[in-house]
């Protein structure tokens, strides 16, 4: 029920926020840099959506900010500095590298790291056994 | 041999985390401006637009901030105990979120009014220097300027109660927070 | 009294799988050969009583009982019958009843089977099968009851979730639960295996079949999926990395590592240990997703109705199924340790290294999808890990594993000589680096390092893939491929299309936003879009306006599309449909999507390049899938293991 009121509530809300979606951005290299930063900005309010795609008014709101830092000059770093102060890390889809999330950045290297190191395990192991001890099957290979 | 064990314990340690997990809230994100300073600000006054409200009038004392508008449902299930805590002593400072001027008016005239003032914000500009999402949301702000907490969706007498009461009564000396027995903290 | 009867179908359903879970194993553990017969006939009971109840859930559904909670959240007297019909899997308590359908389904499918299997083996894959299912039923029973009445009964519904009707709704969720609960058939294997202690070839003769279609029904439903949000969600986007999504995903992975790890059990008899490990993970991951989709751990735009009490219960079960299956390994894997060598070149290291890097992909995904959770609990922050780091994390294992699969294809089993392969592809290496860089350069004339490469890999996979088949049939050799072969080489051929698919839809998508007044024209990359009209329009349960798009090219017209913006009365939803023209090379994505006032739309348009290859891609894999699982060694019964002889000849190898 209560899932279902905040629902309702958003939609509400999302009839207000129609009016400020603001004209494209004229100038290519400004819309990809614009497309790719919206694109990695979580909507807050939202239930996992980049403001990309979603449809709150919050996210529209964030979009007409975006478009006027980067219209004012402003560099990607800092349009995401401006979000991260006010709205926390968890707006940032590319997490950043804090004491908190090394362990996520260089989980898949220490896989990577583990992975090579049975392969090799493996392949040093089977190299020694014998080519011979069981016939293969009749047939054709996977 | 030991090896074989190891995805037993890897299921264990992720069965551990989800247990806890369980208890956690993910939507439930902490402002970003916990213990920092309010955001500067200086916008117009609902009842008189000639004059401007800011966060000079937030300092010095305890305050609450309130997030409202008229186009939301929510907004009018919080507001009788917005009234409340008004009259238990509670300075509530009102910000107006993307409203159109007369059925705010309208809406405080016909609801009552438990605002000491509200800020009009037309555009929604300078809610994002607050981290505001939607409305109703309620900020705790310190003596020092500091946000102590925010709450998003509507006060309720157990809100206020549960998360608003423990932090007063940490922060808070008796010159800052006359209305704090009347508004049920020791 | 019609949904008392259903709730009374799933509890003998219940009763019966309890049956089908203690007896057989029971048996074949302590040699009753009565008690394990009761394996195929409690299966088979079990299944009449699902499909019943099943059944009277639909007809709940299709004659508007608003008496039952289900029927009364997830439809509506004026829903279309169609949806009417597909809104049982719509919900929570739907699609559990449905999964328990499927799994029933595959049991009585392996009861089938199993008539070539020692009795002692096939009682105990049914009964863990009967294991999983009694939980199931339980938590559906205790939990999450689609039969629950609502008192007063309500005067009318309240409506399928919009996003829920369409055509594509019909068969994906269905299709990728198919695969998620098939993940099951190898989960009993094996655990039978482990409670057997012995594991031959034979065995995985048994259980690959399972596992190719199991996969092949999930790398279905994941397509579907990803297709119908690209048109359904209204922004154009076809994956998300969203925690919903990568809980399908995760499974895929790992089955795909089983079933290339299969390969090698199957005719080396050796990674017997690893393969099983795989086959429990396969199922666990399954089970975890089904955790995060219904618990409120995660947040997901796809997720059911959070409920702690559920997340409870499946996470128990998950124990239980994954934490004792784990166990069971941890003390007997030992025991399946086999002799058997291979040389450094051999078809057994690159499978190996698939395994390896597939199962690091699916660890990198669930360490991201997980990490929030860690976060939170640690050190009390939230964080988000979006696309971004999902994307690098898997191209990480993903674009070696891509370049090692062109040569594991023409790899020999137990050795391969160096020179011999290198000759083999030398041609096909020189092939995809000229078409891999001339092709983007050619299109597009200018391309990013990252495409290049992955044009080239992608080119690569392609053209090792189509080596075999096309070399046989040019040269018209003696032996034509199997099915097996041809399966594996078509489902390969998927992999490359798929990465030049992404690779393009990645590189050279143009989009933008704009805001159009009927009568308006504007330029997307290389496209003129003309808003001729935007008009009113009224469907069964919903109005909307429609945007009427005339699509040209250098002032030649190419068709016309409308594109909705639908908002459905009983729920109050507003829903963009998309328009999309759809050709091979590209799609041209149009989408109307908010009123801006005096007579202005805001309008997103997207150029697409490559997206069906994307999904070309993956249906090819399926398609492989499918010739593989059909080839003649699956149809005929398992041999005395005595009869082969040795046949070393690598047949499609050389």
């Amino acid at each position: 029920m209560i899932r279902s009121s905040l629902l309702l509530a958003m939609l509400l809300i999302a009839g207000f926020a129609a009016a400020d979606d603001d004209p494209a951005l004229d100038d290519p290299a400004l819309n990809q840099r614009y497309w790719a930063l919206i694109r990695e900005i979580r909507c807050p309010l939202c239930k996992n959506e980049s403001i990309a795609e979603s449809g709150a008014p919050i996210a529209a709101d964030l979009r007409r900010e975006v478009k006027r830092r980067l219209v004012g000059g402003a560099s990607d770093e800092e349009i995401k500095e401006f979000l991260v102060e006010r709205y926390g890390d968890f707006i940032l889809y590319r997490t950043r590298f804090t004491p908190e999330t090394w362990a996520l950045w260089l989980g898949p290297f220490v896989f990577l790291a583990v992975g090579g190191f049975a392969f090799w395990r493996v392949l040093r192991v089977r190299r020694g056994q014998t080519l011979d001890d069981e016939p293969l099957d009749e047939g054709p290979p996977p | 041999m030991w090896k074989f064990a190891i995805p037993l314990v890897l299921l264990v340690v992720i069965g551990v985390f989800f247990y806890r997990g369980l208890k956690l809230d993910p939507s439930d994100v902490p402002s970003a401006l916990l213990d920092r300073p309010i955001p500067e600000f200086s916008l117009p006054s609902l009842a008189d637009p000639d004059r401007s409200i800011g966060s000079r009038d937030l300092k010095g004392k305890v305050t609450l901030l309130n997030v409202w508008a008229t186009w939301c449902i929510e907004c009018r299930h919080e507001h009788g105990y917005l009234l409340q805590l008004a009259r238990m002593g509670v300075p509530i400072y009102g910000f107006n979120l993307k409203d159109d001027r007369a059925s705010a008016l309208d809406w405080l005239a016909s609801l009552g009014n438990p605002y000491v003032a509200t800020a009009v914000d037309a555009d929604g500009t300078a809610a994002l220097d607050w981290g505001i999402t939607a409305a109703p949301e309620t900020f705790l702000i310190g003596r020092d300027g500091k946000v102590l907490f925010k709450h998003i969706s509507p006060m309720t007498a157990a809100v206020w109660q549960r998360d608003f009461l423990p932090v007063l009564e940490r922060e808070c000396t008796d010159a800052d927070c006359p209305f704090l027995a009347a508004a049920g903290g020791k | 009294m019609i949904p008392e009867l259903g709730q009374f179908a799933l509890i003998l359903a219940f009763c019966l799988a309890l049956v089908q879970a203690v007896l057989p194993v029971a048996g074949a553990a302590v040699g009753k050969p009565e008690w394990m017969a009761l394996a195929r006939p409690a299966a088979a009971g079990q299944f009449v009583f699902v499909v019943i109840a099943f059944g009277v859930l639909e007809y709940a559904f299709l004659n508007d009982d608003f008496s039952v909670l289900f029927v009364a959240q997830h439809s509506n007297s004026a829903l279309p019958i169609f949806y009417k019909f597909t809104a049982a899997w719509g919900g929570h308590e739907g699609s559990m009843l449905f999964w328990i359908t499927m799994l029933a389904i595959w049991t009585v499918a392996v009861v089938a089977g199993s008539r070539s299997q020692p009795q002692e083996f096939a009682s105990r894959v049914l009964g863990v099968l009967g294991i999983v299912s009694a939980g199931i039923i339980a938590f559906a029973l205790f939990t999450s009851n689609p039969f629950t009445r609502l008192v007063p009964t309500p005067f009318d519904g309240a409506d399928l979730n919009p996003l829920l009707q369409d055509p594509g709704m019909i068969i994906h969720p269905p299709t990728l639960y198919v695969g998620y609960v098939g993940m099951a058939v190898p989960f009993a294997f094996a655990v039978a295996a482990l409670l057997t202690g012995k594991l031959d070839k034979n065995w995985a003769k048994w259980t690959r079949p399972w596992t190719v279609m199991a996969w092949v029904w999930l790398t279905a439903g994941i397509t579907l999926g990803s297709w119908w949000s690209y048109y359904e969600l209204g922004w154009g986007g076809w994956w998300a990395w969203d925690p919903v999504e990568n809980s399908s995903f995760m499974p895929w992975l790992m089955a795909t590592a089983l079933l290339h790890s299969l390969a090698v059990t199957e005719r080396r008899g050796i990674f017997k240990s690893w393969t099983v490990l795989l086959a429990l993970s396969g199922f666990a991951l399954s089970l975890l997703g089904t955790f995060l989709t219904r618990s409120p751990v995660l947040v997901s735009v796809h997720a059911f109705a959070a409920d702690p009490a559920r997340g409870m219960f499946i996470l128990g079960l998950l124990g239980l199924y994954a934490g004792g299956a784990l166990l069971l390994y941890a003390l007997r894997a030992s025991k399946l340790e086999a002799e058997g060598g291979f040389k450094e070149i051999s078809r057994e290291s690159f499978l190996l290294a698939n395994n390896i890097l597939l199962v690091i992909a699916a660890f990198a995904v669930l360490l991201g999808t997980l990490y929030p959770v860690f976060v939170d609990a640690l050190a009390g922050k939230k964080v988000s890990v979006g696309a971004p780091v999902f994307d690098l994390f898997f191209l990480l294992p993903m674009l070696p594993l891509a370049v090692l699969i062109g040569m594991g294809m023409h790899s020999t089993w137990k050795m391969t000589a160096f020179g011999a392969l290198a000759r083999r592809l030398a041609w096909p290496a020189a092939i995809s680096l000229v078409a891999g860089i001339a092709i983007p350069l050619a299109l597009y004339e200018q391309a990013s390092v990252l495409t290049i490469v992955s044009s080239v890999i992608g080119s690569w996979v392609c053209v090792t893939a189509l080596l075999d088949p096309v070399s046989r049939f040019v040269r018209r050799h003696a032996a034509p491929l199997t099915r097996a072969q041809l399966g594996m080489c078509l489902a390969h051929l998927g992999v490359g299309v798929f990465i030049l698919g992404v690779t393009f839809v990645s590189a050279y998508t143009v989009e933008k936003d704009v805001a159009l007044r009927a009568g308006d024209r504007v330029e997307i990359g290389g496209y003129e879009v003309h808003l001729r009209d935007v008009r009113p329009v009224t469907g069964p349960n919903y109005t909307a306006e429609a945007g009427v798009f005339e699509l040209s090219r250098h002032g030649k017209p190419i068709t016309v599309v409308e594109s909705q913006q639908r908002h459905y009365t009983v729920q109050q939803t507003d829903m963009t449909e998309a328009a999309i023209d759809t050709r091979v090379g590209r799609d041209v994505f149009i989408a109307l999507s908010k009123d801006l006032g005096a007579g202005a739309w805001a309008v997103r348009l997207q150029v697409k390049p490559g997206i069906r290859f994307l999904w070309v891609g993956a249906l090819l894999m399926a398609l492989g899938g499918i010739l593989a699982v059909t080839d003649r060694r699956y149809r005929q019964p398992v041999r005395a293991a005595s009869a082969a002889p040795a046949a070393t000849k690598p047949a499609a190898a050389a």
